[in-house]
């Protein structure tokens, strides 16, 4: 288990004030992710729990272009990773963002 | 003056000794020998009477077939008797077939596959129980049937014979007729094990008089069930490769006679072409005519009109009544089951084909693909002839000469088509091992192994393009080999070699359309869900067959 912490300044899209929306599952070859709004703090915040140790180059240049697509503002994502590729890492959050992005205001 | 006198030369030594083999049957088995129906405990008697030290022995492992009672029996001939044979064989499926070296009986081996066996295989040949002469296609080694690796005794496997000794090989006729035809008209022996003898067979496959020798089996041959994918395990970015490999490549050059490699990628294409494709009006505009397996998975699209014709190397389990309903597309016999053949299918994924698309294990630089990882001898099988330019190709098709006309940059030159051939990988294959390497395995494994060549399943030169997740590189458009380093760095992901791409020259590349990327391809990301899958699980599969599929029991789980 690894955990690693991500932080990305400078987003254009404030994306506080919506329901917390959860996409995926914790199954083997997939993840779960969660985004929370995140008012205090305008930073893009990521939180990566994973199966799979010594991959926190990739997970980093994942998130720096995750980031540069959607680039949020205060928000909190939290990741618990089976062991997914890329791939389904890149769909995933780019699902768990469109149904935040849905999801009511509060 | 004493000049001494030159013998006459001999020119029927192999039909003198092959009267020797079948007198030393008629004697050591008296009056059980009943015309060339062998009783089933004499099987090994049989052997040890017909083979000779230092024999070419053909067992028939197919990939699918196994002549496994004849496997076994080689295992328990006498070895002071029967030693240093040289099996020549396309399959090495079955723990027996090693077993014959493991215990002194065979020394050499030439063979094309080795799939389940490939671990123990580098071990033994590791060990110095194995002298491997060459690892083949099917093709090459079939071919050399008929040059230098004449088989002196073939052990096959049939479905029944008669009295007289003609086989009925059923659906899985594979490679039985190519072994028997070289090994007969050599005057070697064919040696067959039926599932059952039977007054008349249902239709002739193999004439008697090609057959030496018939023996019961007391089981039926096994069958591996090696092309059936469950549907319930194709996911999302199999979906979304699927669409781009329909879009991209085959409604781009209306791809319209082709192959599918086994796999859960071209397994999602079969599977998304009554959905996605017929909503592109792709009928009757692509995939009309195959050579394949029948794969379960090809059922929706045949159902719904996709698919005209479809000849195949062997048979699937299950599918037998499937086929028997549908003789306009299968190749059947006048009984109603399916015929296959393995040298013919080769021939036509070979020549008759305009696409093949296959996935790997790993790719380098240059485009060069290879499944051989260390400690393990996996062979080829039939994806180097199906996955390559065929030099000897000379007639035309639309599908043809467009990827010809790409790949040629000197207009000068004389016009020529070229054969679409598609890499098809996820950037990461599980537990995180990158699909994309600066160097394959395979030349590490052919420096342990002593061998003359790296085991290059298909050479970069041949491969026309290489889809991933993140998009298609056409290499026919590269100019160059630093062009060609990046097109393909530039869809390797987030592997080591991707992200060392040169993201300007990425860039460039995708402008010119060398590139593409799912939304250059006017596809949306999040259209590629599991719903798209014109069957979602092997029930699903039934279903369309009107109930006529009847899958192995491994793969039912209701």
């Amino acid at each position: 288990m690894e955990h690693l912490h991500f932080a990305f300044e400078g987003g254009r899209v404030n994306a506080e004030r919506r329901a917390a929306q959860i996409v995926g599952v914790v199954a083997s070859g997939n993840l779960e992710v969660l985004i929370e709004s995140a008012p205090a703090d305008p930073a893009c915040r990521i939180d990566v729990n994973t199966a799979a140790n010594g991959f926190a180059r990739i997970w980093e240049a994942v998130l720096g272009d995750f980031f540069e697509r959607h680039s949020l503002s205060h928000v909190r994502i939290s990741i618990n990773d089976a062991g997914a590729t890329p791939a389904i890492v890149t769909l995933r959050l780019d699902q768990a963002v469109e149904s935040y992005a849905r999801g009511r205001v509060r | 003056m004493n000049v001494p006198i030159a013998e006459a030369p001999v020119w029927n030594r192999r039909i003198t000794a092959l009267k020797h083999r079948h007198e030393r049957v008629a004697s050591r088995l008296g009056p059980r020998l009943r015309g060339k129906v062998v009783p089933t405990d004499g099987v090994v008697a049989l052997l040890e009477e017909v083979i000779e030290p230092g024999d070419r022995v053909c067992l028939e492992g197919n990939n699918q077939k196994q002549a496994d009672f004849l496997a076994r029996a080689l295992t328990d001939v006498d070895r002071t008797r029967i030693h240093d044979l040289h099996m020549v064989q396309s399959v090495l499926a079955l723990p027996e077939h090693l077993d014959v070296f493991e215990r002194g009986i065979a020394t050499r081996l030439d063979f094309s596959f080795s799939g389940p066996q490939a671990g123990r295989l580098a071990k033994l040949a590791g060990a110095g129980k194995i002298a491997i002469g060459a690892i083949h296609t099917y093709l090459e080694l079939f071919g050399r049937y008929f040059i230098d690796l004449t088989p002196n005794v073939a052990l096959v496997a049939a479905q029944s014979a008669d009295r007289e000794g003609n086989l009925y090989t059923g659906p899985n006729t594979e490679d039985t007729p190519v072994i028997a035809e070289a090994t007969t008209f050599a005057s070697g022996v064919v040696i067959a094990q039926v599932n059952e003898l039977v007054e008349r067979v249902p239709r002739i496959d193999i004439p008697s008089d090609w057959v030496g020798f018939v023996v019961e089996s007391p089981r039926p041959h096994y069958i591996e069930p090696l092309f059936t994918r469950d549907p319930a395990r194709i996911s999302e970015i199999q979906v979304l490769m699927a669409m781009m490999a329909i879009k991209g490549i085959y409604a781009e050059y209306g791809v319209d006679r082709l192959n599918h490699g086994i796999g859960f990628d071209t397994a999602a294409i079969e599977l998304l072409l009554p959905t996605y494709a017929e909503s592109l009006g792709l009928r009757g505009k692509i995939c009309r005519h195959w050579a394949l397996n029948p794969h379960p998975t090809l059922i929706p699209a045949i159902e719904a009109g996709f698919v005209e014709s479809v000849h195949s190397f062997g048979s699937e389990l299950g599918m037998e009544n499937y086929i028997r309903a549908r003789p306009d597309v299968f190749f059947t016999g006048h009984d109603g089951s399916m015929r296959s053949n393995r040298a013919f299918c080769q021939t036509a994924g070979h020549y008759a084909c305009d696409l093949f698309i296959g996935s790997t294990l790993q790719i380098d630089l240059a485009g060069n693909s290879s499944t051989a990882t260390l400690g393990r001898i996996a062979g080829f099988g039939g994806a180097p002839n199906m996955g390559s330019d065929a030099r000897g190709r000379r007639h035309a098709s639309a599908t043809w000469l467009a990827a010809g006309r790409e790949a040629q940059w000197d207009k000068r030159e004389a016009p020529r088509g070229r054969k679409l051939v598609v890499q098809v990988v996820e950037t990461f294959r599980e537990h995180m091992e990158p699909a994309f390497v600066e160097r394959l395995d395979a030349w590490e494994l052919a420096e342990s192994a002593n061998m003359a060549l790296p085991p290059i399943m298909i050479y970069g030169e041949d491969v026309t393009h290489v889809l991933t997740e993140e998009g298609i590189a056409n290499l026919l458009l590269c100019r160059g080999t630093a062009e060609r380093e990046q097109a393909i760095r530039g869809v390797a992901g987030y592997t080591a070699v991707g992200l060392a791409r040169d993201k300007r020259m990425v860039d460039d590349l995708r402008k010119r359309g060398v590139i593409r990327r799912p939304e250059d391809l006017g596809i949306d990301k999040r259209d590629a869900t599991r719903d798209l899958l014109a069957a979602r699980s092997i029930k699903d599969l039934v279903r369309a067959s009107g109930g006529l599929y009847d899958p192995p029991k491994r793969f039912r789980n209701w």
